[in-house]
C-alpha cells in the first residue's frame, strides 16, 4: 500500500520549498552544529543535477571556490539542516544535468541568464 | 509480551531528529487480537496466541471460525503465537486488541519473515563460492562448484557439503532493528533497516531477544 508510505514521507517533506530548476544560482542556507554551537553556513553554486523523490529529493550545487577549485555540495533540500534555499537567479539550460559543467573553466562555464 | 504481527509495505528514508536521514522499512502492524491464552496448567507453557488481517467470514474454515468465535475476535486470517512470562498472563484476556504503540520510538526489535524465494540457485549465489578463471584454457567452469570433497580418504562426499539447491523462501529474522516511528492511528511501524522478504509479506515483530538497550519494564 504505497500510500500508506507516502502519508509517512509527505510528514518530512517541509512545507514550503522553493521551485528549484536545474541552472539556477541558489543561496543555500546551512546550519552547522558544532559541539554546542551553532551556524549558518551559506553557500552559493549552480543547480547541476537534482535526484531523488520525496524526502530524499537532493540537488547538487557547484560553485567555484578559493584559487579557482571547484567545490560540490549535495543537499537534500527537505533536511531539518537545510534552513532556506533563495534562488538569485534562472539561467537557459536545455538538459537535466549539467556537469558538462565540471570540465569548463572560466567564461566557458557561464550559463545564460533566462529572461523572460 | 512484546510481538506483535504485522505486514511489509516498502522500504523509503526519514530524518532522524539530528537531521540524518536513515532507511527504514515501514511495516503495517496490527491491530492484533488475543485470540487464545495457554496457561502452564491448560498447555504446560504460557503463551498468548494473536490474529491478525481482518477478512470476511466466509474465507475461514468452520474450525478457525468457531476458535476466533470463541475468543470474541473478528475473523482474522492470520494466527501467530507469541512466548510470554506466566506472570505476565494476567495482563491479556481474550478479544483484546493490541495495537502498534506496545512499541515505543527508540526500542529495538527481532523482525522475522519468510525471505524472497530465488528458486534453484548455483553455488556462487548461494554460498559465495569463488568464480573460477574465465581464460587459462578454460570451458564452462566459471561458476562450477569445483570439488566436493578429497580422496580415496574418506572416499565420500561429508553430509551437509554446500551445493548447489533452492535458495531463498526460508524464515528469516533480523535482530536489532531501531524503531523509528510509531503510528498507531495509520498502524504504522518504521524500523531502521531492511526487513526478510516481499512487499505484503507477512512478517512477526518481537521485542529485541539480545538488545543492547534494555526496555525498561
Amino acid at each position: 500500500m504505497t500510500y500508506l508510505i507516502k502519508s509517512l514521507e509527505n510528514e518530512y517533506l517541509k512545507e514550503e520549498v522553493p521551485e528549484i530548476r536545474i541552472g539556477d544560482i541558489v543561496r543555500v542556507h546551512n546550519r552547522i552544529v558544532e559541539g554546542r554551537n551553532e551556524r549558518i553556513q551559506v553557500f552559493q553554486g549552480t543547480v547541476i543535477a537534482m535526484k531523488g523523490e520525496g524526502p530524499a529529493k537532493a540537488i547538487t550545487v557547484r560553485k567555484i571556490g578559493a584559487h579557482g577549485v571547484g567545490v560540490e555540495r549535495i543537499f537534500r533540500i527537505h533536511a531539518p539542516r537545510v534552513e532556506k534555499i533563495e534562488i538569485v537567479r534562472h539561467s537557459k539550460v536545455r538538459r537535466a544535468k549539467l556537469y558538462f559543467l565540471r570540465d569548463r573553466v572560466g567564461k566557458k562555464a557561464r550559463l545564460k541568464q533566462l529572461r523572460r | 509480551m512484546k510481538g506483535l504481527i504485522g505486514r511489509k509495505l516498502g522500504m523509503t528514508q526519514i530524518f532522524t531528529e539530528e537531521g540524518v536521514m536513515v532507511p527504514v522499512t515501514v511495516l503495517e502492524v496490527g491491530p492484533c487480537y488475543v485470540t487464545q491464552i495457554k496457561t502452564p496448567e491448560s498447555d504446560g507453557y504460557a503463551a498468548v496466541q494473536l490474529g491478525f488481517g481482518e477478512v470476511k467470514e466466509k474465507r475461514l474454515t468452520g474450525g478457525v471460525r468457531g476458535h476466533l468465535k470463541r475468543a470474541n475476535a473478528p475473523a482474522l486470517r492470520t494466527l501467530r503465537e507469541f512466548r510470554v512470562q506466566p506472570d505476565e498472563l494476567a495482563e491479556f484476556k481474550l478479544g483484546q486488541k493490541v495495537l502498534v504503540d506496545l512499541f515505543n520510538e527508540g526500542d529495538f526489535v527481532d523482525v522475522t519473515g519468510t525471505s524472497k524465494g530465488k528458486g534453484f540457485q548455483g553455488g556462487v549465489k548461494r554460498h559465495n563460492f569463488n568464480r573460477q578463471p574465465k581464460t587459462h584454457g578454460q570451458s564452462d567452469r566459471e561458476r562450477a562448484p569445483g570439488a566436493a570433497g578429497a580422496g580415496s580418504t574418506p572416499g565420500r562426499v561429508y553430509k551437509g557439503k554446500r551445493m548447489p539447491g533452492h535458495m531463498g523462501h526460508e524464515r528469516v529474522t533480523v535482530q536489532n532493528l531501531k524503531v523509528m516511528r510509531v503510528d498507531p492511528e495509520r498502524n504504522l511501524l518504521a524500523v531502521r533497516g531492511a526487513v526478510p522478504g516481499p512487499k505484503n509479506g507477512l512478517v512477526t515483530i518481537s521485542l529485541a531477544r539480545k538488545n543492547k538497550v534494555k526496555k525498561a519494564r
